[in-house]
């Protein structure tokens, strides 16, 4: 799981980073908050990606829809605010797994892929929600309250989260356990909502 | 376009030469006195720096009269620009650091230019001061009052030589326009207005009013959630005074025309590379922000500097730049320990020599590359305590990339990242070239026969 033990540090390092910027002499930095959230997106989406097929694959392919490209450009005008479809791209290297999304929500080469030929866009509505690119119109959005404390933070987040959640009025995701691969995905689905959160403060 | 051969000529033809260098010697470096701006004015004779204490010090270039050497830089004169601020409503410190100095065309016997930091804009007056008024009937020289009784008969003063005073005063303040990082400031050609850039934002200033300036750009979304890009950079065309570009953090640049509408939001000309999927990684967006635009002096071309590479392009050509010049493309496979340590954020500057053949930027290590254009050579030079004896040429420096390293080869892995040259000068005429290091300010020449 290399791809997604390097996603989930770079994420760490991201987040540090931007709680670092809060600190910083002269305010937050808009230019350099955007980058950092723009690389911890990425980072979040490859690792949950990956997270994601990791699941698939201890499960089995059933909630899998795999899709052709000749039903991707049907699939596009349907879903089309949902999933953006990369059709031509060539798979990567096993040495570069690093290959991000820059369209939103996710497209990717998963590593289970590997092989094939042509690039397999699965359809995420169903199973990822991407909560940070809704509508800001969006009709939950008043039940957004904190719910609670999640029960154990992750390791490798900066222990100084707590305090800083607290101002940016994060929503906390209660996890009643499950997979610990996927419970961190969702914390870092929250924290990731609180790095727009910090570009919009401004 | 033709080059002349010896006016301000190519790198190869030119052997560099320690002349100068400023600033404290010791390693331990405190932050204010970390340069932040570099800039020489219109005539090449003044030489300013800003830094991160808010302070500006210009230096001046003694004529000579020995042909053997070439003039050097002293001390103008030092100030004051900025100081820190509080920020009440957003309980957030203003620094003072001097982001940008811009000299003002000389129209009279003193010198203008202007100084910003996040906030606040200040246009200086640097003025000379080397006569005095003697001969009062009722003061005394030292400013005591005389008894008009005792005063028999009456005099004229006269203005008498002094030792010469340079002195700096704030002749204009242009405060509470930006909310956002002023980044750029550039003064154009119509020797009226200026512009400045923060994050979001471009107004336009006219020199002598203050109180008011016209908002020209805004790329401010209005859910701030869907923030896609930044201004990063913004500069007026250097004869055609309708005409800016500025960059974005996107790795593009947007060239608008003022004539067009008053808010140009809508580009004129849209200048975008396509990215090479190849090079595609976590970092590829903020390695292709771009962190410096500047015209050509002949206003035909513009250079941009993205983290890796210098691009020239033509204006006419928006498809893609018309030279692509690497500075230190070993860093490629080194992005994610240059995000951790935060140099991937690092804003190098660029800039053009008189006639527009050679272009320089800075690296890390204390290196700092020229690109000339006609000769397509390019070569690394360093800026350092080591080479610094007196019309010493400095040696070309070389960057091994992989193990093989060759003698006076340098391994990726020695350089020292801490050490980085931001912010390099090139006289407007002459192959002067002024390059900041973290607190030093190294000044090179060309050799004298």
């Amino acid at each position: 799981m290399d791809v997604s033990a390097e996603a989930k540090r770079i994420m760490a390092v991201s987040i540090s980073k931007l709680y670092a910027s809060r600190a910083q002499r002269g305010g937050m930095r808009l230019h350099r908050s955007l980058l950092l959230s723009v690389v911890m997106r990425s980072a979040r989406d490859l690792y949950h990606s990956a997270c994601l097929a990791k699941e698939r694959e201890e499960l089995g392919t059933a909630h899998l829809v795999p899709v052709t490209p000749e039903e991707d450009a049907m699939d596009t005008t349907a879903s089309g605010e949902q999933v953006e479809v990369e059709v031509s791209q060539v798979e990567p290297e096993p040495e570069s797994p690093l290959t991000p999304t820059i369209q939103e929500p996710m497209s990717f080469d998963s590593e289970a892929t590997q092989g094939a030929c042509k690039t397999r866009t699965f359809i995420a509505k169903e199973t990822v929600e991407d909560k940070e690119n809704r509508s800001p119109v969006s009709p939950d959005r008043h039940s957004r309250k904190r719910r609670g404390k999640a029960s154990v933070a992750p390791d490798f987040l900066p222990s100084k989260r707590a305090r800083l959640s607290l101002e940016l009025g994060e929503e906390r995701v209660l996890r009643t356990g499950g997979r610990t691969c996927c419970r961190a995905g969702d914390v870092f689905t929250t924290l990731s909502l609180n790095s727009n959160r910090a570009i919009a403060a401004f | 376009m033709m080059f002349e051969a010896n006016t301000g000529g190519g790198s190869n033809d030119v052997q560099w030469c320690f002349s100068q260098v400023k600033g404290a010697i010791d390693d331990d470096v405190a932050e204010a006195d970390i340069i932040s701006t570099v800039e020489f004015n219109h005539s090449g004779e003044l030489l300013a720096t800003g830094d991160k204490g808010g302070r500006v010090v210009i230096f001046q270039q003694e004529i000579e009269n020995k042909p053997q050497c070439r003039s050097e830089y002293n001390v103008y004169s030092t100030f004051q620009s900025h100081e820190p601020e509080f920020d009440y409503l957003k309980s957030l410190e203003i620094e003072e650091k001097i982001n940008k100095i811009r000299w003002l065309p000389q129209k009279n016997a003193a010198q203008f230019l202007l100084s910003t930091n996040d906030k606040t804009i200040k246009l200086w007056k640097i003025s000379e001061r080397d006569k005095r008024p003697e001969g009062y009937n009722l003061k005394e020289e030292d400013g005591r009052y005389i008894d008009p009784n005792t005063v028999t008969a009456l005099r004229v003063p006269v203005f008498r030589p002094m030792d010469l005073m340079v002195e700096a005063s704030p002749r204009r303040v242009f405060a509470n326009a930006h909310t956002y990082h002023i980044n750029s400031i550039s003064i154009n050609s119509d020797h009226e207005t200026y512009l400045s850039a923060d994050d979001l934002r471009i107004n336009l200033w006219h020199q002598e009013i203050t109180d008011r300036s016209f908002n020209i750009v805004d790329i401010k979304p209005a859910n701030m959630e869907e923030l896609t890009e930044v201004i990063t950079a913004a500069e007026f065309h250097p004869h055609q005074c309708n005409t800016f570009v500025y960059s974005s953090s996107k790795g593009t640049i947007r060239l608008c025309d003022m004539r067009a509408s008053a808010l140009c939001d809508t580009h004129s000309k849209l200048f975008e590379e396509p990215e090479d999927p190849s090079n595609r990684s976590f970092f590829s967006e903020i390695i292709s922000s771009i962190s410096d635009v500047k015209f050509s002096h002949n206003g035909r071309y513009m250079m941009t500097r993205d983290y890796l590479s210098v691009k020239i392009w033509d204006l006419n050509m928006e498809s893609r730049p018309v030279e692509t010049y690497q500075v230190h493309e070993y860093l490629r496979n080194k992005l994610c320990s240059l995000y951790e340590n935060d140099c991937i954020f690092d804003k190098f500057e660029c800039c053009w020599n008189g006639n527009d053949s050679v272009v320089m930027t800075g690296s890390y290590n204390n290196f700092f590359r020229m690109f000339d254009r006609g000769q397509r050579r390019d070569v690394t030079l360093e800026a350092s305590r080591e080479g610094s004896k007196p019309q010493q040429v400095l040696k070309p420096r070389k960057v091994c990339a992989d193990g093989k390293r060759k003698k006076d080869e340098i391994s990726v892995d020695s350089l020292d990242f801490n050490k980085k040259i931001l912010h390099t000068a090139w006289h407007p005429q002459d192959n002067v070239i002024a390059v900041a290091t973290t607190n030093n300010l190294y000044i090179f020449q060309d050799k004298v026969n």
